[in-house]
């Protein structure tokens, strides 16, 4: 499931809700994003995360399927917020279930990854010295492409 | 044919959106955006990089060379920065 929001959500109550009917579930791994208050740095006030609507959710909605052709997995959810966030808060919730251990660990570092690459989101940062546009990373294309072929050829 | 900004486009070009009717002959993105350029000084800032634009037909990430025609969704924005 995805879901793409302006309001906070509760990683607890996800977690709960997600896996409460589901007894195959073996293992459940997280990621929280949170707004950190430096970058490059500079102190930020405030970030706002633009996001593009419908493309957005259709390639969140990409990103999961991808993960749950590459591994067993029991469930999986996606929430990403949009709009002016301040230090401190969440931004982005990814939960994997599946059965074993090793097959959420590496689908929710996939999908974290993933996201950061291939869904339509921007970040303005909000400073001392006035707003501005955050340039992608290297480092982050870099994590997204150790995914780029399956596991088992990429571990050849 | 729909065209949307998004970031630093958006501030560039001075619109998140916008409805046109490009010339004949303009049949790929990177036609598309040569004519654009060509439209005003906020245009020619917002594609003066193009190593730092990246498009999307009919929500779709797409190259320059990619077809276009009337009634497509085009979009364009830097590489993106979510998670």
């Amino acid at each position: 499931m995805i879901r793409v929001q302006r309001e906070d959500f509760d990683p607890g109550a996800e977690l709960t809700a997600l896996t409460a009917e589901n007894k195959a579930v073996g293992g459940v791994v997280s990621f929280v994003g949170l707004v950190r208050d430096m970058a490059a740095g500079q102190p930020i006030r405030a970030m706002t995360l633009e996001h593009y609507p419908g493309m957005t959710e259709k390639k969140l909605a990409e990103i999961e399927a991808e993960a749950r052709t590459r591994w067993p997995l029991e469930t999986s959810l996606i929430v990403h917020r949009y709009g002016r966030l301040e230090p401190g808060e969440r931004i982005v919730l990814v939960i994997v279930a599946s059965s074993h251990r090793q097959a959420a660990f590496e689908a929710c570092a996939f999908l974290v990854d993933w996201l950061k690459a291939q869904a339509p989101f921007w970040k303005e940062e909000e400073t001392a010295s006035g707003t501005h546009w955050v340039d992608a990373k290297s480092e982050d294309d870099a994590a997204a492409a150790r995914w780029r072929k399956p596991p088992h050829e990429a571990a050849e | 044919m729909k065209l949307l900004y998004f970031a630093w486009l958006k501030t560039r070009t001075g619109r998140a959106e916008e409805d046109v009717s490009p010339p004949d002959g303009i049949a790929t993105v990177g036609a598309l955006i040569d004519w654009l350029k060509t439209r005003g000084p906020g245009y020619a800032a917002a594609f003066a990089e193009m190593r730092a634009v990246r498009a999307a037909v009919n929500q779709e990430y797409v190259g320059l060379d990619h077809p276009i025609r009337s009634g497509d969704e085009v979009a364009f924005f830097p590489p993106m920065t979510g998670g």
